[in-house]
């Protein structure tokens, strides 16, 4: 690697158009919105900046604290989920032959290059009141309903005189759901990193030493591989906090995540000052799990060296 | 990930862990209740999007049960002018996107691969910033950016649409510059050495020897900036005016009304294209082989 100094001319050259770019379509942009978050509202489009904290103090109020509450709670729940169904298929990839990784993690894979919003949508046709998951629920009604009426129990309607359709779609627990859907091969990636790097020989110990497959897990396989967990998890549950699409398709009319606050102020409340100190909010928040998982990695390798 | 049985004779290969082994303690893939696990998760993962697949080619206005194969929707789609304009406006901003974000990505690349500066860190921190924070971030940005500066709403075609195409740039390039970087590692400083010996200027040496070298990380970059410009919903949603509606926000506000086949059938229409892309990256993008260093 060069100094920049040994050749000032190729440096600026290369360096001009990216920075430039960067510094004018990124950073003034994000710089703006800063500055805006201590501003006041005065007119339509008119926001005067008076270094006011008001905005961030109004995040605090008992109203916004609960919608956070609830959202927090909707993309925990969701990276929990993640985080539960994930281990098992990163253990499944990473101890499949060789020869069926590269087709197990292209599997993994393939769904994710799909388009989170179209993948969305396709959700909505399998849960909603006449969707898939109804109809399986209605054949196995039916059957069981036939099944009473040949017993001769069919007058008690033990189970209802008609098949009422579960609401599946509109509510907390779909946007959960479209949440694990949209990000799950998020969690499952650094979790397979992390297991593929795990010394067997740790695992092989605790099964000779008696140690069941559960206890092995607990005690000597997750102690090895959360940092791979906590990686998951941070780049499984910030990015679901602002995905406003997904309450907007699946969530009924309390589901809203912090996404869909801040998308609120800038566009029908139009308030810019209090969206833009949500979204940096929003902003400190990645940057404390990013420093966090930086930290974890750091102490880690010091332990290894 | 690499596989190290290329020693082994062809044949040989499923040969060396008989089939029907007993079982060892770490051989979880063969445990059955860990396929049947894995086998439902990956049904989970992929039975809508196939269906949603399906049902754009069934004949039947609902989409619930088949009723035969038809094109119609796809005929209908094709005729329903908003739907064509955002699919235009989409392609076009992905084709002068993929053109800037590649030229930017790989000048970033190299510069940052080549020199030693005061503030590296600070600016290498910076360059990934666009691919760590939330995307409503970013998208919220850019719209007050473009509201503040006045940038004009009501120029004619291809011009109103730069400043999703600005925003897309902002975001794609800095991906282009990581791929890039990646193959880089990989790349004997000795041939860029060896050609200047022989007399080649600095330009020179950067086109004949490091450029034809990244080649196929150029081309795994520029395929990611286009899918990413493509696919791109969120950022869009916040720049984009009236008139300029992408196929991803058309989709979205088709979406919001009711659930037709015409949806699926753009829809399974962006899938195509998305995942043809994607794919073809990833195989330029294949991991550096050792020879690589060798070749010119």
């Amino acid at each position: 690697m060069d100094s920049w100094r040994k050749n000032p001319l190729v440096f600026w050259v290369l360096n001009l158009s990216p920075s430039a770019w960067l510094i004018a379509f990124f950073i003034v942009p994000l710089a703006l919105v800063w500055v805006l978050s201590f501003g006041e509202k005065r007119g339509l489009l008119d926001v005067a900046i008076t270094g006011t904290l008001d905005n961030y103090a109004r995040a605090l109020q008992p109203l916004y604290l609960e919608i956070f509450w609830k959202s927090i709670w909707m993309a925990a729940a969701a990276t929990l989920v993640c985080l539960i169904a994930g281990y098992p298929v990163a253990f499944a990839i990473a101890f499949a032959p060789n020869r069926w990784k590269p087709y197990l993690l292209l599997a993994l894979m393939v769904p994710f290059w799909i388009n989170i919003l179209i993948r969305t949508y396709a959700l909505i046709a399998v849960f909603r009141t006449r969707g898939y998951v109804n109809f399986t629920l209605e054949w196995i009604w039916d059957q069981a309903h036939s099944l009473l009426a040949f017993l001769g129990l069919g007058g008690y309607e033990l189970i209802g005189a008609r098949f009422v359709p579960l609401e599946l779609l509109y509510n907390n627990f779909a946007v959960s759901l479209g949440i694990v859907y949209a990000f799950f091969p998020f969690m499952v990636l650094p979790l397979y990193a992390n297991i593929e790097k795990l010394d067997r020989s740790y695992m092989e110990a605790s099964l000779d030493l008696g140690a069941g497959h559960w206890r092995t897990f607990f005690s000597v396989v997750f102690p090895l591989t959360w940092h791979g967990a906590l990686s998951g998890v941070i780049i499984v549950f910030i990015p679901a906090l602002g995905a406003f699409f997904i309450p907007d398709l699946l969530g009924g009319t309390d589901s809203q995540l912090i996404g869909n606050v801040i998308e609120r102020q800038f566009k029908a409340a139009n308030d810019w000052p209090f969206g833009a100190a949500l979204s940096f909010l929003l902003m400190y928040a990645t940057f404390g799990a990013l420093a966090l998982r930086a930290i974890v990695a750091g102490r880690k390798q010091g332990l290894e060296v | 990930m690499t596989v190290d049985t290329k020693d082994v004779p062809t044949g040989l290969r499923w040969r060396r862990a008989p089939r029907r082994a007993p079982l060892g303690p770490l051989d979880y893939t063969r445990r059955w209740w860990m396929r049947l696990l894995v086998a439902v998760t990956f049904l989970l993962l992929y039975a809508p999007i196939l269906t949603l697949v399906a049902f754009s080619f069934n004949d039947s206005r609902r989409n619930i049960v088949w009723r035969g194969f038809t094109l119609k929707y796809y005929e209908k789609a094709w005729n329903n002018d908003s739907l064509i304009d955002a699919f235009t406006n989409s392609l076009s901003i992905a084709v002068i996107n993929t053109a800037v974000a590649t030229v930017l990505g790989v000048l970033a690349a190299i510069f940052l691969w080549r020199f030693r500066f005061p503030g590296k860190a600070a600016y290498e921190g910076f360059m990934v910033l666009p691919i760590v924070i939330p995307e409503i971030c970013m998208g919220v940005a850019m719209m007050a950016f473009f509201a503040r500066v006045g940038w004009p709403t009501d120029l004619p075609w291809p011009f109103n649409l730069t400043s999703i195409t600005i925003a897309h740039i902002a975001f794609s390039f800095p991906f282009v510059a990581v791929i890039v970087r990646a193959r880089l590692v990989g790349f004997n400083r000795e041939l860029e050495d060896a050609a200047k010996d022989l007399g080649a200027s600095d330009w020179r040496a950067l086109k004949d020897i490091v450029l034809p070298y990244l080649k196929p990380g150029i081309v795994a970059g520029a395929l990611i900036a286009f899918t990413l410009s493509l696919d791109d919903f969120v950022i869009t949603f916040f720049t984009a005016g009236p008139d300029t509606i992408t196929l991803p926000v058309k989709i979205f506000s088709m979406v919001r009304f009711s659930v037709t086949p015409e949806v699926n059938a753009a829809s399974t229409v962006l899938i195509v294209i998305t995942v043809i892309a994607t794919a073809l990256a990833m195989r330029f993008q294949a991991p550096v082989r050792k020879l690589d260093s060798n070749e010119g």
